[in-house]
């Protein structure tokens, strides 16, 4: 792995950057969504970003497993690096970035399979497994991180749409860490769920940044203190202001960001 | 960078040039389904155009007529055309040369002759001298040895002969084959056009529009405008989008049983069918005439009706003009099925032989779908063309319908 | 009393009256549709009804011999006409199965090129051109069918060392179904559309490619609404009548294999009353027992059909 050094507002000396991102802009046809982003992600940390809806949190999150794709009229410059590669280099296989960055997304989509057929799939595809109790251990590995194993133990062939929201979203989770990815990319994860579920995940994410980089979109002001180590804030398309989390909620530099979590716009 | 593969390109995860490969034939499967099956429709157009190419065209030769023969032997016709042939023609010495003469001209050359005759007699005084010019049609068997350049297959020397002497005096003439358009059905392949059935398809598709717009708009408003949601008009809902799909044979047994054996109306009539197939298409505008009803903006009932309009008025005033172009897309396209449809017409007799365009709507009729199929039926080799050239013009026909239906909607599109 | 000022005044009551009319013309126009049904129906039962007096419903339904025109003598009284459909239905069945088997998997992967890889600008072309291949009237099928497609099957199989009849079952069903290709296609680009974009997502998220999401994900997904457009398919194929008088067999033959000529419904119907024959015979009422039986089968097939792909589609909601 490489190291670099990070920004200055990162302060520490050296910390290891899993992604580098600079000069990233977006475009949907004319509209430009993103502009000028330049940001690092540190491994193994978790990397909260927060704004207005409609900022381009999303859209920048999509970047980085190259999600943006799908859609014809997004337009992406600058460059991406994960572990120093630029991913959107021409040799690059989307397919390949996508097992190294996992997606999480805003409303629980398992797919309409058993729990362990869930689970399994991205591994199937990717041939990650040799056999079959290889494949078992993976999908009871990945239940048991995502926190899941206990309560589905004794019916994972039932199908995952049947479970609860909470239920689903880690499902989904587990699903997203069954191929071991470097980075997993959550998008609001939460927004659909109650506080009990809520709560749950937000346990989950702290247990999971020991072995995995996330990156999280949340509009709760609460939830990135909680969970996250560093914190960006974007504001109509623009990264107004990031650093550390607790430095940046308790001593914003920038008019917006202070009257974001002061709650004067959003 | 480094020369070690990029980690995120395939070569870090192995199997996955397999997966592309995959994904490659999928995608081709893709494009194979939608390029076969539009070259299907290529083909299928191609194929009977190239059938269709004989029917279009006719091969006429200068035939000379004396004066005098004609005033003597007008009565008698085919007399009169074995003389002409004789006269026109070299060495018609005995029975079999005057057969093979007569053969190089269409069946009733006669009666064409006399036709055009009596048309100059009209147009130039007739002074009893000198001699007539006129152009008759060859034979079916003259004109494919001509367009097919090979002489000799079906003609014997004699008429080889006489071909060739027609084609080096320049008395032959290629035109483009009117009759086709305007002559009626005929036993005889030469003659046989489909003017008739023109005529016949106008008049169903005047009776087919008239009924089924008029009851189509006036339902589409009550049930968008007017009707309570209740369980009566979710039924009426269902029952049209049921009729929508029925089999329109089912549609001709309909027609059978109420309009000819209940109602006694005429068998063949371009009335019935009519009925038949407004029964058959009034679903379908329902269904775009409601669709075009809805896309009128609220605003512009809310406008009505702050003026003191009444739910009718600020229907008929001010919905209804603006939705009608829509309207009129859907007719389009339901009058394009109907001009095709072919199997309930042949539940109310629609495939009698029938030569004369019909005067009126209650006229027995042929109409251009039961041409192609009475022709299609037709042993008789020469009519396969004819039938080939029936479908260009009924496909035609379709085009046009189907330009101007998306025309309209495109200008539809530019106001809202 | 004293009318309230904001009530119409007697003096309207002609434009009540007008209103009124104008209204009942409306509702008569709606009632159209119902009558229609209602006329399909009674004509058809009612001349069954008596078709069915004089021929056993079993016999019709369950007997495999049909020759419409062969007279028997049976204790004296004349019995003219064997009406065991049978063969009919087999027939109809088979072309239906073999149009299905072209247009099924045409239909199906141009839904899936057009939805998933053809891009706006192709669709725009792609999708419209298609739809003619429905546009075209079916009376040039049959002729198309019959003149090109049946000839040359024929001297494919003569070639290949099987013996193909000259109204063989698949030239028939082939053409059937390139002309049903546009519907299963659109039915299933509909179906396809609404699996809602967040389950792609998740595979294309977890590094599925684009084939691999669509076979994994989306055909599963998606399978119940593809199989009420299968029915709705089927219902077509089942009505569908100029393709098959000219393409496939008068005679009934019961036979399931698809180089023998074989007879359907609608052909009998057609037959039956395109003959010069008194409109009273069984041999002219057999059409509406036929039409009855066809009725029936397209209409369950319908409703069943719709019924499946909207409640496939309300589950996605
Ligand atoms: N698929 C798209 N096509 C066009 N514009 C889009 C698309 N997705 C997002 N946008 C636009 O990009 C901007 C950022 O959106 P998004 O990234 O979803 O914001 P956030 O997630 O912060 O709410 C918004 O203005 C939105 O309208
Ligand atoms: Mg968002």
């Amino acid at each position: 792995m490489v190291t670099y050094t990070v920004n200055e507002d990162n302060n520490p000396d050296t910390v290891k950057a899993k992604i580098i991102v600079d000069k990233v802009s977006v475009a949907y046809g004319d509209h430009l969504a993103l502009n000028d982003i330049a940001l690092d992600i540190i491994s193994n940390k978790v990397t909260a970003l927060i704004g207005p809806s409609g900022c381009g949190k999303t859209t920048f999150l999509r970047c980085i497993n190259r999600m943006n794709d799908l859609i014809g009229s997004c337009k992406v410059t600058g460059s991406i690096l994960l572990d120093g590669y630029d991913i959107y280099a021409p040799e690059v296989d989307v397919e390949v970035l996508r097992r190294k960055v996992g997606m999480v997304f805003q409303k629980p989509n398992p797919f309409p399979k058993s729990i362990y057929d869930n689970i399994a799939y991205g591994v199937k595809i990717h041939g990650l497994a040799s056999d079959k109790e290889e494949l078992d251990a993976i999908v009871e590995q990945s239940l048991v991180r995502a926190g899941l194993f206990e309560e589905v133990a004794d019916r994972l062939d039932v199908s995952g749409t049947s479970l609860s929201g909470g239920q689903q979203q880690r499902l989904c989770i587990a699903r997203a860490i069954a191929i071991s990815p470097d980075v997993i990319l959550m998008d609001e994860p939460c927004s659909a769920l109650d506080p009990i579920a809520t709560a749950k995940i937000e346990e989950l994410i702290h247990e999971l940044k020991e072995r995995y980089t996330i990156v999280i979109v949340t509009h709760s002001m609460q939830q990135a203190a909680r969970v996250s180590d560093y914190t960006a804030f974007f504001h109509e398309g623009d990264l107004v202001e990031k650093g550390e989390t607790s430095a940046l909620f308790t001593n914003p530099n920038d008019k917006r960001t202070e009257a974001y979590i002061t709650g004067r716009i959003g | 960078m480094t020369n070690k593969p990029h980690p995120l390109s395939m070569a870090s995860l192995p199997g996955l040039d397999k997966r592309y490969r995959a994904e490659k034939r999928f995608k081709f499967a893709g494009v194979l389904a939608v390029f076969s099956s539009l070259a299907f429709l290529g083909f299928l157009i191609v194929a009977i155009a190239l059938k269709s190419a004989g029917a279009f065209q006719t091969y006429e030769v200068e035939i000379l007529v004396k004066k005098e023969k004609y005033l003597e032997l007008r009565d008698q016709p085919f007399i009169f055309l074995q003389s002409t042939m004789r006269y026109n023609l070299s060495g018609v010495v005995n029975g079999q040369a005057m057969r093979e003469a007569v053969n190089m001209v269409v069946d009733g050359a006669e009666i064409d002759l006399l036709d055009h005759i009596e048309n100059l007699q009209q147009n130039t005084r007739a002074d009893g001298l000198g001699s007539y010019s006129v152009w008759v049609t060859l034979s079916n068997r003259v004109v494919s040895a001509l367009s097919k350049q090979d002489i000799g297959t079906n003609l014997t020397a004699r008429q080889q002969a006489w071909v060739e002497g027609w084609v080096a005096n320049n008395k032959v003439r290629q035109r483009f084959n009117v009759g086709f358009l305007t002559n009626g059905d005929s036993r005889d392949p030469e003659r046989a056009g489909i003017g008739s059935a023109l005529v016949g398809s106008a008049f169903m598709l005047l009776v087919c529009m008239v009924l089924s717009f008029g009851v189509g708009i006036l339902a589409a408003i009550y049930l968008e405008e007017f009707a309570p949601k209740n369980k009566y008009t979710v039924f009426l809902e269902v029952n049209i989008n049921n009729l929508a799909t029925v089999p329109s044979i089912i549609f001709g047994l309909l027609g059978l049983s109420v309009f000819l054996n209940l109602f006694g109306l005429p068998r063949s009539a371009a009335i019935v069918g009519g009925m038949v197939l407004a029964l058959m298409t009034m679903p379908t505008i329902i269904i775009a005439s409601r669709l075009a009803l809805q896309s009128v903006p609220l605003s512009i009932r809310e406008a009505a009706f702050s003026v003191g309009a009444s739910p009718l008025q600020t229907v008929f005033h001010h919905v209804l003009p603006l939705a009608l172009p829509g309207m009129l897309t859907g007719t389009i396209l339901g009058m394009a099925r109907a001009i095709g449809e072919t199997a309930p017409l042949l539940m109310i007799g629609m495939l009698a032989f029938i030569v004369e365009a019909p005067d009126n709507i209650f006229d027995p009729a042929s109409v251009l779908p039961v041409q192609i199929f009475l022709w299609a039926e037709s042993p008789e080799r020469g009519f396969e063309e004819k039938t080939a050239a029936a479908i260009i013009v009924l496909l035609a026909f379709l085009l046009v319908m189907n330009l101007t239906a998306i025309i309209l909607r495109k200008k539809l599109e530019k106001k809202w | 009393m004293t009318l309230s000022p904001l009530k119409m005044k007697r003096t309207h009551s002609v434009k009540n009256v007008i209103e009124g009319a104008i209204k009942a013309c409306l509702i008569a126009s709606s009632a159209i549709a119902v009558l229609v049904t209602v006329g399909i129906i009674f004509s058809l039962i009612i001349q069954s009804v008596r078709f069915f007096s004089e021929v056993s419903f079993f016999d019709f339904l369950f007997g495999i011999e049909w020759k419409p025109q062969s007279v028997t003598e049976i204790g004296g009284g004349k019995v003219s006409g064997v009406f065991g459909a049978v063969p009919l239905f087999v027939g109809t069945f088979l072309i239906s199965f073999i149009a299905l088997l072209v247009a099924g998997p045409f239909g199906i992967f141009s839904a899936i090129y057009l939805s998933e890889y053809a891009g706006d600008r192709k669709r725009a072309l792609i999708k419209p051109a298609l739809e003619i291949l429905a546009g075209v009237p079916t009376v040039v099928y049959g002729f198309f069918a019959a003149i090109v497609i049946a000839p040359n099957i024929r001297g494919l199989g003569s070639a290949l060392g099987f013996n193909v009849a000259a109204e063989a079952a698949i030239s028939a069903g082939i053409v059937m179904g390139v002309m049903i290709i546009p519907l299963v296609s659109s039915i299933v680009d509909d179906v396809i559309s609404a699996v809602p974009i967040s389950l792609k997502e998740g595979a294309i998220g977890l590094g599925a490619t684009r084939s691999e999401t669509v076979r994994h994900v989306i055909l599963p997904a998606a399978l119940p609404g593809i199989a009420g457009g299968m029915l709705l398919a089927a219902s077509r194929a089942v009505g569908e009548t100029m393709i098959v008088v000219m393409a496939a067999g008068l005679a009934a033959q019961l036979s399931f294999n698809p180089l023998e000529a074989v007879t359907t419904v609608t052909v009998q119907i057609v037959l039956a009353l395109t003959g010069d024959q008194e409109f009273d015979s069984a041999k002219t009422l057999v059409a509406f027992a036929l039409g009855l039986t066809l009725f029936i089968v397209t209409l369950t097939f319908n409703l069943l059909g719709n019924w499946i792909v909207n409640r496939y589609k309300e589950a996605y909601d």
